[in-house]
């Protein structure tokens, strides 16, 4: 039975709130965490963000019947108390297949995150969860290689990576600034990092940087035998800007580039990352911007969606938060999306903030990167939290050693070693990590002097952005 | 300066070679092998012991030491295994490798013994 056309201004729930409706496993599910202006109901305030992220306009307009709306709109489907807030409520909004270009996060985005992220019915909006269905995860690209090819290519196995960022973030010629990388490297790191601002500044342009690095890196490892990286920083002005120094990175020998996903923009990003597996160059993927939109807790994106939504578009390395350095990260939190990057299937668990059950299927996972403020007295702490899967990144914590970086690096080594063989002999790290230390400590003079140098170091603010738990 | 200590590692030197994990502690004794092994055995992991000459060691081939243990849990046998490889390979270094399957990776590679390079 066709329907009239009748003009006007219809309420949104009578279209777009089905409290009946049963999620299909095609959907791309979605949970919003609302705050409606005053009056605005509950359900109209849901039907409107479903409405206004999918098909819906304010008004009716007579094309509406030329389509199947009942199909393609997006249908608020359950409301649900935030726990310890009164002002803001979930919302939970399926969105059928069709509705978006098959491999495309940009067209998902623009969709779930657009317009009615300013819409004035809702006085703040933030979406906390994006289930993906299996079908739209297979026509993504993913990681270009993934946790154990990278494995496999660096050959190292049995315990987390290591890294540092090398510091000062900017100012440092490209002699230099290789000096250092050689000296991390040759201590006992896996890799060395470029800082995200660093690109090809006056003082250090990346031609002469990545060649300068290289040479480090080749000595390094002629003088270890154990392979090593460092990121060289492709993030570009402009996309053929971007390939051209990743063309030169792999010309020069280099097993890894990095660039930063939320400024590269995600169209050039996954087109990285395509080139990433079809040039056998690993990508670290660095996330600056993301605090602006995922910190707080009303309004924007958690990270969590950008964590899975990175592990869609490609990327072989993501920077996640420490937990415990001086970076914004709650522990239950960061427990869920970094198991998020790396997991085949990940069931949905509140306590640690994951609103859908999600299934990666044959995608590969991506690393972890736990970076910012971390120094060895961290290392039981990260070992026990992020597991062998992760790359631990120093910077500070590296080169801020007495003796140099060198003994910076080898400091860190020695106590993630450590840390490792006493976890898998069965001793709890977060509870003996000092013995277990100090141990180490007396066949290491360089962790010895770390130890002391950074004794009394802590980072303890309150985070900002937690779980929604009743005793907030 | 005097307080700074310098970093021994020289490319001249075949002594500064690392070895993957463990590498950068001292050589364990039997009873710490044992519980590495009993934690590979606790993953479910399947052992198995490679080695190499300390001049090939950079190569991502190893010598496989007869065919990885599948499915076997008895740690005695698997420290038999290592010490037999041991005696046959005197001049080798050797590592223990617990295969992952279900993640078609190594959940560990682990030195297990180094060997001595007279310079």
């Amino acid at each position: 039975m066709a329907k009239s056309y009748k003009a006007g201004v219809k309420e949104y729930r009578d279209t777009y709130w089905e409290p009946d409706y049963t999620p299909k496993e095609s959907d791309i599910l979605a949970c919003f965490k609302i705050t409606p202006q005053p009056g605005v109901p509950r359900e109209e305030a849901a039907a409107a963000v479903a409405a206004e992220s999918s098909t819906g306009t304010w008004t009716t307009v007579w094309t509406d019947l030329l389509t199947d709306l009942d199909y393609y709109k997006g249908r608020a489907y359950a409301i649900e108390d935030v726990p310890g807030d009164d002002d803001t409520f979930y919302a939970f909004i399926a969105y059928p297949m069709g509705l978006f270009e098959e491999g495309s996060i940009v067209n998902v985005f623009t969709s779930l995150v657009g317009n009615v992220f300013g819409f004035k019915a809702v006085r703040a909006l933030r979406l906390e969860d994006v289930r993906f269905p299996l079908w739209f995860v297979t026509t993504c690209y993913g990681p270009p290689h993934g946790i154990y090819v990278e494995r496999d290519k660096l050959d190292k196995y049995g315990r987390p990576l290591l890294g540092c960022t090398i510091k000062p973030k900017l100012g440092l010629s490209a002699k230099n600034y290789g000096r250092a990388v050689y000296e991390c490297l040759r201590g006992g790191l896996d890799f060395t990092k470029d800082d995200e601002n660093v690109n090809s500044q006056p003082f250090m342009r990346w031609r002469d940087r990545f060649l300068f690095c290289q040479e480090a890196i080749d000595k390094a490892e002629g003088e270890t035998g154990e392979k090593k990286g460092h990121y060289m920083n492709v993030t570009a002005p402009d996309v053929e800007e971007m390939y051209k120094r990743a063309e030169f990175a792999k010309e020069v020998g280099s097993r890894i580039i990095m660039s930063d996903y939320l400024t590269l923009g995600w169209a050039a990003h996954q087109s990285l990352a395509k080139w990433c597996r079809d040039n056998g160059m690993l990508l670290h993927v660095h996330r600056a911007m993301h605090a602006v939109m995922d910190r707080s807790p009303t309004h924007g994106i958690n990270f969590r969606v950008f964590a899975k939504l990175l592990r869609l578009l490609g990327g072989d390395h993501l920077h996640s938060g420490t937990v415990v350095g001086k970076l914004e990260g709650d522990r239950m939190a960061t427990l869920g999306w970094i198991d998020l990057l790396r997991d085949k299937y990940v069931k949905e668990d509140r306590s640690r903030g994951i609103f859908f059950d999600q299934d990666w299927g044959q995608m590969p996972g991506v690393f972890p990167v736990a970076s910012g403020g971390i120094h060895v007295w961290h290392m039981p702490a990260l070992v026990s939290i992020f597991g062998d899967n992760s790359v631990l990144q120093f910077g500070g914590g590296t080169l801020g050693h007495p003796w140099g970086n060198a003994a910076g690096a080898a400091a860190n080594r020695v106590a993630l070693e450590a840390c490792v063989k006493a976890r898998n002999e069965g001793r709890e790290l977060e509870k003996e990590g000092k013995d277990i230390l100090t141990d180490a400590a007396k066949h290491s003079p360089e962790l010895k002097i770390a130890m002391e140098t950074w004794k009394e170091i802590k980072f303890e603010f309150d985070t900002v952005d937690k779980l929604d738990v009743q005793h907030r | 300066m005097s307080d700074v200590q310098d970093y021994p590692s020289r490319l001249s030197d075949p002594n500064s070679r690392k070895l993957g994990t463990f590498s950068y502690l001292p050589a364990m004794d039997d009873d710490e092998i044992r519980k590495q092994v009993e934690y590979i055995v606790s993953k479910g992991w399947n052992p198995a012991v490679e080695h190499s000459e300390p001049e090939n060691a950079g190569m991502t081939y190893w010598y496989m030491w007869k065919l990885p243990m599948f499915g076997e849990t008895d740690v005695d046998a698997i420290l038999r295994e290592v010490q037999l490889c041991r005696e046959t390979n005197p001049d080798n270094h050797i590592r223990l490798i617990g295969y992952d399957n279900y993640n078609q990776t190594q959940g560990t590679a682990m030195l297990v013994h180094r060997a001595e390079i007279k310079v």
